[in-house]
């Protein structure tokens, strides 16, 4: 499916607009968030609405990298995977400020509480789990590492939906009862993933096949 | 002779957080100037919707002033939850699950008529209006802690009458063992109960319970006010349950019904999630839910994100004077 007939192009300096636009409205909701925190302006509990801003943000700007690579395909253009990388680094960041809040603001760094925390609660523990693949995804998310790394780069950053599914798991978990908000994250994910998650499946069964056909 | 009752909390108010002090929050906003932040934010309302939402709505709910009496039995030295937090942070899945849809979404409750019946097993069944909840015993304000079960606390003062009053007067039959506590089941006016999204997908009408024994203890209260004023909707107009030694979701909201059993009657959440939430729900830091640790919890005042609010929970929340009541069980068992 195509929806235009000419591939959209942006000029350089439109780009250089646009992710300036994007690191300021990143890093503003941040700076915001914090200061409101801080200021007592957020609610009636700032930890708690630091807790959900910072989760759910993470969550949509990772959705929105998901968007990229199909939106490309189906403008046509180039110019969506300009911005992957950018925003991509940005879950990470919103993912770090959700976890400093949590161990800053909400457990305020009781360490045996935090400790406690990390080891007997099945949803903190995913949200770890996704936090560890994110870093791995930010640290290798460089030109010259990725260029190093060839294949290995791609299959290491596929663990992007692995870091979805468990990302979404933590949410859903850490409500007190099942039919809320994430389910609709659930959906869009689901709906979002559907073309990728049958690629994944149909090549494993492929390769499962041939490997039987062989012996 | 039995000697009075006498709670473990006995101190002097003189700490309540001013008012203002909360009302001038969105002047810090102003004064920030950031450069198109309110545009880029408007889009993430949802939780964050406090700031942008709260000019006075014409619509909102009418609280009528209270007259009570103030026994010093019942103040306390700890800093006051400021009474706009109370109102705008609450549990109430009828309005929805977050912890703002409730000011929301209640502002429309109709609590008048409204009828509280008192049947099961007793002598003398009652029915009071709405008018009774108020005029039908003398009403004093008492400051409680509210631990809830998500590891947050505050700190409330109540204005109502002692449960134990109004059961008396229903003259609970011998054969009474347990009182049970509905709350309103309205879809039309309660969208949580209307769809299961919004209501999180719990079994409307909300129910709860209690020992007889725990409702006759002079702690257990039923509301009908705070900060001096009838309750709005979305702490549990026209009346609600208060068992300050025990997690909040015990203390049952908009209740029209309460009904004095033989068996333990059934509860909500321990309905929906037996391993996580027990019938007694008493506040113990000893024993944690699955998903949070009890031994400590955060406590909202005033104060922003660098103010260190987790203070250590206490045994029953700190009234300690509600021991008696449980001391042969295990209640890392009957939690």
């Amino acid at each position: 499916m195509r929806l235009l007939n000419q591939p959209v192009r942006f000029s350089s300096l439109t780009r250089l607009v646009l992710k300036a636009l994007i690191h300021l409205s990143a890093i503003g909701y941040l700076v915001f968030l914090f200061y409101s925190g801080v200021t007592d302006n957020l609610g009636p509990d700032p930890v708690d609405t630091l807790l959900n801003e910072t989760g759910i943000w993470a969550i949509h700007l990772l959705f929105i990298t998901l968007l990229l690579s199909p939106l490309a395909k189906h403008l046509p253009s180039p110019e969506p995977m300009h911005f992957r990388r950018m925003i991509g680094v940005y879950v990470f960041v919103y993912a770090c400020s959700h976890l400093a809040t949590y161990v800053l603001f909400e457990l305020q760094l009781d360490m045996a509480l935090i400790a406690s925390e990390i080891i007997s609660r099945p949803y903190i523990i995913v949200g770890m789990l996704a936090f560890v693949l994110l870093f791995l995804l930010t640290a290798t998310s460089f030109m010259r590492v990725r260029r190093r790394m060839g294949k290995r780069w791609q299959q290491l950053h596929n663990s992007i939906y692995v870091i979805t599914g468990l990302t979404l798991l933590h949410f859903s978990w850490s409500q007190k009862t099942f039919w809320q908000e994430p389910v609709f994250y659930w959906l869009f994910a689901v709906l979002l993933l559907q073309g990728r998650i049958r690629g994944i499946v149909l090549q494993a069964y492929t390769r499962w096949r041939r490997r039987r056909v062989k012996t | 002779m039995p000697t009075p009752f006498k709670p473990s909390v006995k101190l002097t108010d003189n700490d309540v957080t001013d008012k203002n002090v909360y009302l001038n929050r969105r002047q810090l906003l102003k004064s920030m100037g950031f450069i198109g932040a309110s545009s880029l934010l408007a889009k993430s309302a949802g939780a964050a919707g406090w700031f942008w939402e709260d000019e006075k709505k014409t619509d909102m709910f009418k609280t009528q002033p209270l007259s009570f009496s103030t026994p010093d039995a019942y103040q306390i030295s700890e800093t006051l939850t400021p009474q706009a937090k109370v109102t705008t942070y609450n549990n109430f899945y009828e309005f929805g699950t977050s912890k703002d849809a409730p000011a929301k979404n209640a502002q429309g409750l109709q609590t008048t008529p409204w009828t509280l019946k008192v049947d099961g097993l007793v002598e003398n069944p009652l029915e009071l209006d709405a008018d009774d909840l108020t005029a039908s015993f003398p009403l004093e304000e008492r400051i409680y802690r509210l631990r809830c079960v998500e590891a947050w606390s505050m700190v409330v003062p109540w204005i109502g009458f002692e449960l134990r009053a109004l059961l008396k007067k229903a003259a609970p039959l011998s054969s009474a063992k347990y009182v049970a506590f509905e709350t309103l089941y309205s879809p039309a006016q309660m969208p949580g109960q209307k769809s299961r999204f919004m209501g999180g997908g719990i079994d409307y009408p909300y129910v709860e319970g209690l020992r007889l024994d725990e409702a006759m203890h002079p702690l257990s209260m039923m509301a009908v006010g705070l900060y001096g004023e009838t309750l709005p909707p979305q702490n549990g107009a026209p009346i609600r349950l208060v068992v300050p030694w025990k997690y909040g979701f015990k203390s049952i909201k908009s209740i029209v019904r309460i009904r004095l059993t033989d068996k333990q009657p059934p509860t909500t959440w321990n309905r929906l999630a037996a391993n996580e939430y027990g019938f007694y729900a008493n506040v113990n830091p000893r024993v944690s839910h699955p998903r949070w640790s009890q031994s400590s919890e955060r406590r909202i005042t005033t104060g922003g994100l660098l103010s260190r609010n987790r203070i250590d929970t206490q045994m029953f929340n700190g009234y300690r004077e509600v021991a008696s009541m449980y001391k042969d069980m295990d209640l890392s068992r009957f939690y």
